[in-house]
């Protein structure tokens, strides 16, 4: 199966998307890494390293599961990729892996990274607790407070966590102050982006790195003896890495409806979202061309989710081109949607997805299918850092004294 | 025409007038328009002209200032929480026309103006009475084929920055864009932080070394006498912010800030 090669210009753009809307004083950094990054990508010893790590240490290829229960409920075939198995709890490794080797091939000695839910936090402490190299994390405090289970992984890990208490005192927040770091320290510091978002060539360089999961996919489901495409490809965005990395090599192959869940927080009417898509518009946000929640003298709006992972008032550039192209749809899932999901996955399957992941399955009841179609949902993370969320919900719901009637 | 030199900016700009009558020594403050009170932006530009300022920048606050300190990052934060923005601004620059006579640059991220309009912004801007606009994060590819016809056709100079790590070919781009005068950012950080001196002073001795087509101005990290004459010796002269920014958050009061500031750089 060939799919469209997916690529911005030499300039960063997908359309009127991406570029490199930088200060100067970043210039000679993001540079550093434009002019090396490809050549790195498709170089056969790096690609051997990546993949042993992949393999070895990251858990790689991760299944697909034929959700039955699932499936019986919805009438679809229901396969999901199972992200959430990947070391850390995240599909995040893929992309750390990969840029962490690069940022050791490029001779750099401190690794800096921005975290939301801490997932990719906790994946660059990882993977620095891995290559000996000394690694600092900067996160929104709200976020600290609500991820507090990651933040100590990510102590236990040796990384340094940096709390931020400007703006909204989230993920963009964070991304601002680990941009303003690398500034002040150019010289042997990586910056080790965790989405599809930032300057080029950061938005293809993690696209790239988290192929992986499309990559995979279509394998498996051969495997697995489905024949030709999936119906449907499902997953969450927020800055958009796993979506990106589910979607890419099903992209314009004229078959498969890609979806994004896009963080609706309270309503994607109301003031308390995150549907940069559905809700944003046209302009620069860290670095990048591409839709965001602005008002209308170009200041970026706070945004809310009750995922600290989706959080965030951007999109990668290559979602907001998809959804201009019509490639992809980006559908607004509400907290609450989101909670129901993740109850709901849990119930039928055993799994207790991310709270962003969650946004994902919501899908499934939004989207139009033809009984029996194949439906991939990319589960890029599991649960269990949202696990005082979710006990909040628990109580709510009614805990029942007697166990449920066994399902046949 | 192949480069928008000062003389053929629109005569009336006052920075270009400046800048044919005094060629070192210059020196410029910043400021975030709406900090401390919303409507200090005539106060602040009366207080820096009477103290000496040859020109100043305005700074548009912006949400999310990626290469400023926490200084900065503070007074825009209020400056917004002021109700400050760029149509506002251009309301208080109205009324002080005829008042406030020292050229005036308007100094901002891209985003806001992206969203308010890029030819709207110059065409207010130029009749605002403002003299040049400096957009930090507006790349050179993308201002050269999508903005610099409008800069030019409202008669508004425009300004890059360059710094230690930039590299001499694109110094050499920077300087055929740039009309009036080049940024030099003597430091790689972002505002308000303070680093060694002898790389600022390396880094402008290797300008003057380039015989650029503009004179260039040293700014971040000016902050006492010290860096003043550094900044003197070895550029045409020197732009401070957060120095003065500092004052303001003390003394919230532009007259005692400007002097204070004079006093501390000027002795």
């Amino acid at each position: 199966m060939e799919n469209m090669e997916i690529s911005p210009d030499d300039r960063g753009f997908y359309g009127q998307y991406g570029g490199s809307y930088i200060p100067e004083l970043l210039w000679a950094n993001v540079e550093e890494l434009r002019e090396c990054y490809r050549s790195v990508l498709s170089d056969e010893i790096y690609k051997a390293e990546l993949e042993k790590l992949l393999k070895n240490y990251g858990g790689r290829p991760t299944p697909l599961y034929l959700a039955e229960n699932l499936s019986r409920e919805t009438g679809a075939r229901v396969y999901l990729k199972r992200e959430d198995l990947c070391h850390t709890g995240s599909h995040k490794l893929n992309n750390v892996l990969g840029q962490a080797l690069l940022a050791v091939k490029m001779g750099k000695k401190h690794i800096i990274a921005e975290t939301g839910a801490g997932q990719h936090g906790v994946a660059t402490a990882t993977a620095c607790a891995l290559m000996n190299l000394p690694c600092t994390v900067f996160m929104g405090k709200k976020d600290t407070m609500r991820q507090k289970l990651n933040v100590t992984r990510m102590e236990m890990l040796g990384a340094t966590v940096v709390p931020v208490d400007s703006g909204s005192r989230t993920l963009k927040d964070a991304t601002n102050e680990a941009i303003r770091h690398w500034i002040n320290n150019p010289d042997d510091t990586y910056y080790l982006i965790g989405s599809t978002i930032g300057p080029h060539p950061y938005p293809d360089l993690v696209t790239r790195l988290q192929s992986v999961i499309s990559r995979e996919t279509i394998s498996q489901l051969r495997d697995a003896g489905e024949k030709g495409e999936p119906g449907h490809v499902l997953a969450c965005v927020g800055g958009g890495s796993n979506a990106a990395g589910a979607f890419y090599h099903f992209i314009g192959n004229g078959k498969t409806k890609l979806t994004g869940a896009e963080a609706a927080g309270e309503g994607v009417d109301s003031e308390k979202t995150a549907a940069s898509i559905n809700r944003g518009s046209t302009g620069v946000i860290h670095g990048s061309m591409t839709l965001l929640l602005q008002n209308g003298d170009g200041q970026v709006l706070e945004t809310h989710s009750i995922s600290a992972g989706l959080d965030y008032p951007g999109i990668g550039p290559v979602h907001a081109w998809l959804n201009e192209k019509g490639l992809a749809q980006y559908l607004p899932v509400t907290d609450s949607e989101a909670i129901e999901a993740a109850f709901r996955l849990t119930e039928t399957e055993g799994i207790i997805p991310a709270l962003e992941s969650a946004h994902a399955v919501a899908l499934l009841e939004k989207i139009t299918f033809e009984p029996g179609s194949v439906i991939v949902i990319c589960l890029s993370g599991r649960g269990d850092k949202d696990m005082e969320t979710y006990s909040t919900y628990f109580e709510g719901r009614g805990r029942s004294d007697t166990p449920k009637q066994q399902k046949v | 025409m192949d480069k928008l030199s000062g003389t053929q900016i629109n005569k009336e700009n006052r920075l270009t007038k400046l800048l044919q009558e005094k060629k070192e020594k210059l020196f410029s403050v910043f400021f975030t328009a709406g900090f401390p009170y919303p409507e200090s932006t005539g106060d602040i530009l009366t207080a820096l002209e009477k103290h000496g300022a040859d020109f100043v920048e305005i700074g548009i606050p912006y949400s999310d200032p990626l290469a400023d300190g926490p200084v900065i990052q503070q007074t825009s934060h209020t400056a917004l929480a002021n109700g400050m923005s760029i149509e506002k601004l251009f309301g208080q620059l109205d009324e002080l026309a005829g008042k406030v006579t020292i050229p005036m640059i308007l100094m901002g991220y891209f985003n806001p103006v992206f969203q308010y309009g890029v030819e709207k912004f110059c065409k207010r801007a130029a009749s605002a009475g403002v003299s040049g606009v400096i957009l930090p994060d507006l790349p050179p590819d993308e201002y050269a084929e999508k903005y610099r016809e409008i800069f030019g056709k409202y008669g508004l100079h425009f300004i890059f920055l360059v710094t230690p790590t930039t590299p001499h070919e694109r110094i050499r781009r920077a300087d055929s864009l740039s009309t009036a005068f080049i940024y030099a950012v003597g430091s790689s950080s972002i505002t308000g932080v303070s680093k060694s001196s002898t790389s600022r002073t390396h880094f402008l001795k290797s300008l003057k070394k380039m015989n650029l087509s503009n004179i260039y101005i040293a700014g971040f990290g000016i902050k006492d006498r010290e860096t003043l004459l550094q900044a003197w010796e070895y550029s045409a002269g020197a732009i401070t912010g957060t120095a003065f920014m500092r004052k303001l958050m003390e003394l919230k009061e532009p007259e005692n800030a400007a002097r204070e500031l004079k006093n501390d750089l000027f002795g």
